[in-house]
């Protein structure tokens, strides 16, 4: 399925009001997902950006039904909602098309605290999507790390940079052999379109995490927020994939980079401009942790290529 | 009506399935489990049209149903000890979303040390979150309730839990009543939602709140909440005439006729109480025995009417409200009755904690020291 521009429907998931930092990711990829998903959709957020963003009551910055629960509940709040409309659609108490339930969660909503019930909900395939808009850190509580931070990078709490790598959550999500899992990108708008709406017109439980360079906690212009999403895929930081019960396909650009078609950017040049790295490329041992990044991207490459030949 | 004997859990389990429940989330917890178990058998063999799902923790079938009902159905969990403990976070998101829930809850003690069997710190330690509390002391009762529960649940959208006591009345085969489907329907119709959760209606749920919007929605569901007490009285005395099932108002009085010692306590505890009130009306003391049914919302007024003047209240506490040197029924009594009344004495036992045996000698033995003590 090829995505165009034009095919991008009316519908618009945030409108305007929104209290988020000018250039957040989170708002840019929702407004994406909207158009994917059109507007028979219902939306479950936990503790966030997003509900940072969504102004105070009785107004919202999101147009799209959304209910806020708590920080741990995402799997399984999507999960008994969908279930229930399945019940009240099969019982004739609801009529038409059932709408799409989708989950719009942190990385700390997903890696961390929301793990068990997002793990528990794919393996019971509840009929849902889950987003994971992955800013890399706790950004809404004032970028502490979470299971998401890289290596090396600093947060508030890993003031000295993060001494430990992260998970590769949707791979992980991809081993509980559910029927669609992706990864996406912003700067890559098309293939999250894609993306979105192949996850909607699959029944059961489907997870999509998105790239979300957070200007604040990366520490790097508001304006650049798609141009750091790029930097990402292009250094082989972020990959982009997808796969279906347990079948992984590497998309492009990320295929041609892991089939040795095309070349990744050094990794300097797209932490050299964050922030958070600085500790690292004014540290006398630049070169040496520069290598051991590099050295990170090119592993998980040929990791993911080879688990691709599965 | 038929007459069946079984356990407290397959009595809940039995109205759960009477009541038109459309969604059930459940986990296993000792001496829960038979509840879920047979409901998910209920669903499974197409007796009961509902849907079920066979969470991870307590913490998301709380958080499944909370969304559940959300988007308009009925739901329903159950739960017990740690369980309930391991819900709270959604205990009290569900009770602020007036979300119309509700849960069993098979008291059991809770750790450490660990311990399987009965006492009421479980749901003692969810008072404060906005749930109606009813304490059952029979299967009749339990089966009875979980009606009348939903019934007020969807009257005043506040959430409803339904206690009972873990083994002495969950595993305890006893005869009780069903009710016939038609008389259920007629006075718990299929749930009808005042709103839904639905991009037919849109809207959003549970909002960022500035104080000045916070402020008057706690003011009005703590008002709402001093409501239903009038409700349950109400809706009781409409399930009375359905059914002739009555388990008294708020407060269920056993030889109240010259009472001068009122001896208060809750669940199963409560019905050995009638014995030791035999006992002592025996030797000449003139008791009365004082189940409280509803421990939330308090009735406090209530209580103040039941007692004469110069009544001494004996109050038997099945948990421990740590730091006030006694149990928490006795706390709210005393708070319920110091405004209202100032000639009752009053007096308060801990007893039964983790399921120590409450013979009714022990409790009439328990009755006199108290008496002693404030003589």
């Amino acid at each position: 399925m090829s995505v165009k521009l034009k095919d991008f429907s009316e519908t618009e998931f945030v409108v305007s009001g929104s209290a988020a930092c000018a250039g957040c990711p989170s708002v840019m990829a929702l407004r994406v997902v909207g158009k994917a998903l059109g507007e028979n959709a219902i939306m479950i957020m936990t503790p966030s950006c997003a509900v940072a963003s969504i102004g105070l009551l009785p107004k919202s910055c999101y147009s799209v039904p959304t209910l806020n629960i708590c920080f741990a509940s995402a799997g399984a709040s999507a999960g008994g909602m969908s279930l229930a409309l399945d019940a009240l659609y099969e019982k004739g108490r609801l009529q038409g098309e059932k709408p799409t339930v989708f989950n719009w969660v942190g990385d700390g909503g997903t890696y961390d605290i929301g793990f068990q019930g997002i793990s528990a909900a794919a393996e019971r395939n509840d009929d849902f999507i889950h987003f994971c808009y992955n800013n890399e850190a706790y950004s809404n509580t004032g970028v502490q790390r979470s299971g998401a931070t890289p290596l090396y990078a600093t947060t508030t709490t890993t003031p000295f940079g993060k001494e430990v790598n992260r998970k590769n959550l949707p791979l992980l999500m991809l081993e509980h052999r559910i029927p669609y899992v992706a990864t996406a990108s912003l700067a890559y708008p098309m293939d999250l379109y894609r993306k979105v709406a192949k996850a909607k017109s699959i029944k059961g439980f489907k997870y999509i995490e998105v790239h979300a360079p957070c200007y604040p906690g990366w520490k790097f212009a508001a304006s650049d927020t798609v141009q750091m999403s790029r930097l990402a895929v292009k250094s082989g930081a972020w990959m982009l994939w997808e796969g279906e019960y347990g079948k992984l396909t590497l998309n492009n650009p990320t295929a041609l980079y892991a089939q040795g078609k095309a070349a990744t950017i050094p990794v300097e040049e797209y932490i050299g401009c964050q922030g958070r790295y600085a500790h690292l490329m004014k540290s006398p041992e630049k070169d040496t942790y520069l290598a051991e990044l590099e050295e990170e991207v090119k592993r998980g490459l040929i990791f993911m290529a080879g688990r691709a030949e599965l | 009506m038929k007459k069946i004997l079984d356990t407290g859990n397959a009595a809940c389990a039995l109205a759960v399935k009477a009541a038109h429940v459309d969604m059930i989330a459940a986990y296993p917890i000792t001496p829960q489990t038979s509840i879920a178990e047979k409901l998910a058998s209920y669903i499974g063999s197409g007796e009961m049209n509902a849907k079920y799902l066979p969470v991870e923790s307590e913490h998301s079938a709380l958080s499944a149903i909370s969304a559940a009902s959300t988007v308009g159905a009925r739901v329903f969990t159950a739960t017990s000890s740690q369980g309930l403990l391991y819900m709270h976070e959604i205990i009290h998101y569900a009770a602020g979303g007036r979300l119309p829930l509700v849960m069993a809850n098979v008291n059991r003690a809770v750790c450490a040390p660990w311990c399987l069997y009965v006492d009421h710190q479980d749901s003692i330690s969810q008072r404060d979150t906005g749930w109606i509390q009813f304490y059952a002391a029979s299967n009749q009762e339990i089966y009875d309730t979980v009606f009348l529960a939903y019934k007020v649940a969807e009257a005043s959208n506040v959430p409803v839990m339904v206690n009972f006591d873990g083994f002495l009345l969950s595993h305890s085969m006893m005869p009780f009543q069903l009710v016939e489907q038609e008389v259920i329907d007629k006075f718990l119709p299929p749930y009808e939602p005042a709103w839904q959760l639905h991009p037919k209606w849109g809207g959003t749920f549970a909002n960022v709140t500035p104080s000045h919007e916070y402020v008057p929605i706690r003011t009005r569901q703590a008002e709402d909440i001093m409501k239903t007490g009038d409700l349950i009285k109400k809706f009781s005395r409409e399930y009375q005439e359905l059914t002739g099932h009555w388990h008294g108002d708020l407060f269920d009085v056993y030889r109240q006729d010259g009472a001068e010692v009122f001896l208060l306590s809750m669940g199963s505890m409560a019905a050995e109480m009638e014995i030791a009130v035999d006992m002592l009306r025996e030797e000449g003391i003139p008791a009365a025995g004082l189940r409280l049914r509803v421990f939330r919302p308090f009735p406090g007024a209530e209580l103040s009417q039941i007692l004469p003047q110069g009544a001494k209240l004996l109050v038997f506490d099945r948990n421990c409200a740590f730091g006030t040197g006694g149990g928490a029924l006795l706390s709210e009594a005393k708070n319920a009755l110091f405004d209202r009344r100032d000639n009752l004495k009053v007096a308060g036992q801990i007893m039964g904690l983790g399921g120590e045996d409450l013979p009714a000698a022990y409790l009439a033995q328990k009755a006199r020291e108290m008496m002693e003590v404030i003589k």
